[in-house]
């Protein structure tokens, strides 16, 4: 099901100084928080970097999008090294990855309208919107799921779900061959968090893109993810498509990971459905 | 914690020198030759010649900043000869028209600037500490409105219009307050002490104004942190989730910065002082200011920067002292 | 006979209510989930609960405890009972402690308060051995640490051994693992199990996560928009839900162990 390789990174390394830790004369001590991360992304996959907090994968996204810069390691899109663009060679980057941040709100501007926001990705590449800005809007929102009429109402007035779907919106304005959801769902409650999953797989099914999916909740990746990589103390340990690493996983960390999550009882899970299949 | 503090301490004296090397390098540049302000009215270019060269001003600028280095350090003398002036470390410079070594001028100074920033520190600390937290305790009330509204007046009142229109009413008019003049503590203290309302009363205002916003602020944030939800679902009394958990967290930002205000007052409050005619570091650097007197200004500029910088470093430790995070980072 | 009856629970901000008409019974000893999305009016209730609504609130009702109806108690007597015989904890360990002050202090403050004549040592004793019971490891060491210098687990322990400290007969977590990684999350709701199992102390939680209420609650009541839509066994709710609004939220959770597919979407808009 795999399509071409958009997406490959390679011993991407990331340190950062640890705040207070340098002197007049000497530099700061340096905290790894990725250490030698690989991975390929297709089109139409959707890997998963799952891991808890501080195990890397968030700074992993933000490298491989070239959202920050790596201290080591190469990152190439659809064939070309992109790992050391700057200024205005990183337009074309910008252009075939772009992001979904986990808080819609804090990532929307609260003064602009849903139409601004939404063409901003193109206005800042330079690039005709097709159709006129107005009609271009319009048919977005009503791909994510939103009424077209409200392109003229600001951030505050809708749902964290809605707010989602405009931050979804926007990153596909550009019409990107590969999207990162940096824990897109995290947040929302689970009826919403239920809609935005479809949302996206529907999406992608529609445009092909490949989706880098940030999370901690195994149990959304699992309902989203293609592939999965388990990332803990800035290393992937353990990494294959999905059945294979949820149904056998070869990892200590990875085993433990799953058997804590918690679970409904099977025997109420499967009297449920029973009863839900009678009505 | 050694290492912190080496390292801050090192860092403080390179902020000096650069301070230093600055103010020496502008006034330098754009001062009068003092050789002849020296030399007076009768005066022939080998008398300036020889000045020059008697004080080291024919010296290219490295030369003489390492010179005024020495003497900060080590003391210098001034000319040579019999009508050599010795200048003891730390050695400030020379004041050619007041013939007297600027570090005696200062040092003179300096009790009377201090009286005057301590006493204005405790007033706006009092004053500022009690509105805020008054205002705080009323929050969207009466009492709150009225402070918030007093504090606005308080903020945007000048200096010299306060100063002038306080002495206009106890002085003149109400003639509650003695007209000022210098008077030894020894002497009378009483009458010392009634000298010094005004000044303080002056100086402290403004800075109780922002004080008292700045209180209220931190207290209104503090008492929506969690961690005063927790002490009083612990069902603390209400006293002692106040004064442990809000206080604290509120107040210790400012004491902080009460260091640094009061250590830029050290370094003489020009206006104040010239109102009231108190003889101290702002009154003189305001006079050498007009006299044109080059060292003095350059000193009392120093001065204020050192008081600065050594204040900076003393809130920053306090600040390790106070608050345990920050006393962690600085162990590592 | 109950040890907390809740009887038509009604929380208003002006014209708004938040919570309304809410009612349940706790038994001693026993364990009761609150579930419901944002805004459902779960953490209103535990505040109601405790006494600790934010100003502006007008709460009206029943809250007997022990036969104690806490609506109508004075803030002094209901000081006594809160921090005491009720204790609670919250979301967020780390904002939930005070960084000026270590967890010793913090932990024995909570029992001082409750218990007259109690020397400052004897009550960081008791620090102590409430922080071994929720197995801090080095507990006579830890205790002088700030709260800092704890990872995100282990001051959620930290506020667990506070809430134990003076033993209480109820305990009301409010997403208490929320903020926690997973394999965190389920060492906290054990020692909470635990906890229970050694005092016999009545729980509330109160938590958006419905696989987290399986596992630790007796009895389940589902809100939604400050209503409760249904109250009943956690078996029941979770094996024969009736009505459609859990029926719908059931769906929508995606599960670990699950067939893949659409996962089902509550009706109207996100």
């Amino acid at each position: 099901m795999t399509g071409e390789l958009l997406l490959r990174a390679r011993d991407l390394v990331k340190q950062f100084p640890v705040a207070g830790t340098a002197g007049l004369f000497r530099p700061a001590r340096l905290f790894t928080a990725v250490g030698g991360v690989s991975f390929d992304l297709h089109a139409g996959e959707t890997l998963a970097l799952v891991g808890e907090s501080g195990s890397g994968k968030s700074t992993t996204a933000r490298l491989a999008a070239r959202l920050l810069d790596v201290t080591s390691g190469t990152v190439e899109l659809a064939g070309q090294d992109v790992t050391t663009r700057k200024g205005k060679d990183l337009a074309a980057v910008r252009r075939t990855v772009q992001v979904v941040f986990q808080d819609p709100f804090s990532s929307l501007n609260p003064r602009h309208t849903v139409e601004r926001i939404v063409t901003a990705p193109l206005l800042y590449q330079k690039r005709d919107i097709p159709g006129g800005s107005r009609e271009f809007t319009r048919t977005l929102l009503d791909r994510v799921g939103l009424n077209p009429d409200w392109l003229n109402r600001y951030p505050a007035q809708f749902s964290g779900g809605q707010a989602q779907r405009i931050g979804i919106a926007r990153a596909l304005a550009v019409g990107p061959r590969v999207l990162v959801c940096d824990e897109a769902v995290s947040a929302l409650d689970v009826s919403v968090q239920a809609q935005i999953i479809n949302l996206l797989r529907d999406l992608q099914a529609e445009e092909g893109f490949g989706c880098l999916f940030i999370a901690h909740d195994l149990a959304v990746v699992r309902q989203i993810a293609t592939s999965v990589a388990v990332m803990t103390a800035g290393r992937v340990v353990e990494a294959g498509d999905r059945d294979t690493v949820f149904g056998d996983p070869q990892h200590e960390y990875t085993r433990r990971l799953l058997a804590a999550v918690p679970r409904i009882r099977p025997e109420w899970e499967a009297a449920r459905r029973a009863k839900a299949a009678a009505r | 914690m050694t290492r912190y503090l080496v390292n801050r301490v090192l860092g403080m004296l390179l902020v000096l020198f650069l301070v230093a090397l600055f103010t020496y390098m502008v006034f330098f540049l754009l001062s009068p030759d003092p050789a002849v302000q020296i030399c007076g009215k009768t005066c022939t270019p080998e008398r300036i010649d020889q000045i020059r060269a008697n004080l080291g001003l024919d010296d290219p600028f490295p030369v003489q900043f390492l010179h005024f280095l020495e003497g900060l350090f080590l003391g210098r003398d001034y000319g040579t000869g019999a009508s050599a002036v010795h200048c003891s470390a730390p050695c400030l410079g020379y004041s050619f028209q007041s013939a007297q070594v600027v570090t005696d001028m200062i040092v003179q100074r300096l009790p009377v600037t201090a009286v005057v920033a301590i006493g204005a520190a405790v007033l706006w600390l009092l004053a500022g500490v009690i509105g805020g937290l008054l205002s705080a305790v009323r929050e969207g009330r009466f009492t709150d409105r009225f402070i918030t509204a007093l504090t606005l007046g308080g903020m945007s009142v000048p200096n010299y219009v306060l100063a002038l229109a306080l002495q206009y009413v106890f002085v003149v008019q109400l003639q509650w307050l003695p007209f000022p003049q210098a008077v030894p503590f020894a002497d009378d203290p009483g009458q010392w002490f009634l000298n010094f309302i005004l000044p303080w009363t002056v100086l402290a205002i403004g800075y109780a104004s922002s004080y008292t916003r700045l209180t209220r602020a931190n207290v209104i944030d503090t008492l929506s942190e969690n961690f005063v939800r927790t002490a009083r679902a612990k069902g603390l009394r209400p006293h002692l989730v106040w004064r442990r958990h809000a206080l604290r967290p509120a107040l210790t930002p400012i004491v902080t910065i009460a260091g640094m205000d009061f250590a830029g007052l050290l370094g003489g409050a020009l206006i104040t002082e010239t109102v009231f005619g108190i003889n101290g570091v702002g009154k003189l650097a305001a006079d050498s200011i007009t006299k044109n007197d080059q060292p003095v200004i350059m000193a009392v500029t120093l001065l204020a920067a050192f008081f600065v910088v050594v204040g900076n470093m003393v809130v920053d430790l306090l600040y390790s002292a106070i608050d345990p995070r920050v006393r962690a980072g600085a162990t590592t | 006979m109950s040890l907390l009856r809740v009887n038509d629970l009604t929380v208003k901000f002006g014209d708004v209510t938040v919570v309304d008409g809410l009612g349940f019974e706790l038994p001693k000893g026993g364990s009761l989930g609150i579930v419901g999305e944002s805004g459902s009016g779960k953490s209103m209730t535990s505040l109601a609960v405790m006494g600790l609504l934010p100003k502006g609130a007008l709460c009206t009702g029943e809250i007997s405890f022990d036969g104690i109806d806490l609506n109508t108690l004075s803030e002094r007597r209901m000081r006594e009972i809160r921090g005491d015989r009720i204790a609670m904890i919250f979301q967020d360990p780390l904002s939930s402690l005070n960084p000026y002050y270590t967890v010793g202090t913090q932990i024995a403050e909570a029992y001082r308060s409750h218990r007259s004549g109690v020397s400052r040592r004897a009550a960081r004793q008791v620090a102590i051995e409430a922080m071994e019971r929720v197995h801090i490891k080095e507990a006579g060491r830890r205790v002088d640490d700030y709260p800092h210098q704890f990872s995100g687990g282990m001051r959620q322990r930290v506020m667990i051994a506070m809430a134990l400290s003076t033993e209480p007969e109820l305990i009301i977590a409010d997403e208490p693992t929320t903020a926690l990684d997973v394999t965190v999350q389920a060492q906290i709701l054990d020692l909470l199990a635990e906890v229970r199992r050694d005092t016999g102390a009545a729980l509330i939680m109160i938590t958006h996560d419905l696989a987290v209420v399986s596992e630790v609650a007796d009895t389940v009541v589902v809100m939604r928009y400050g209503d409760v839509v249904e109250t009943g066994s956690t078996e029941q709710i979770f094996s024969d839900p009736r009505h459609p609004y859990t029926q719908a939220l059931l769906d929508a959770v995606p599960r670990i162990d699950d067939e893949i597919g659409d996962l089902r979407t509550l009706g109207g808009g996100s």
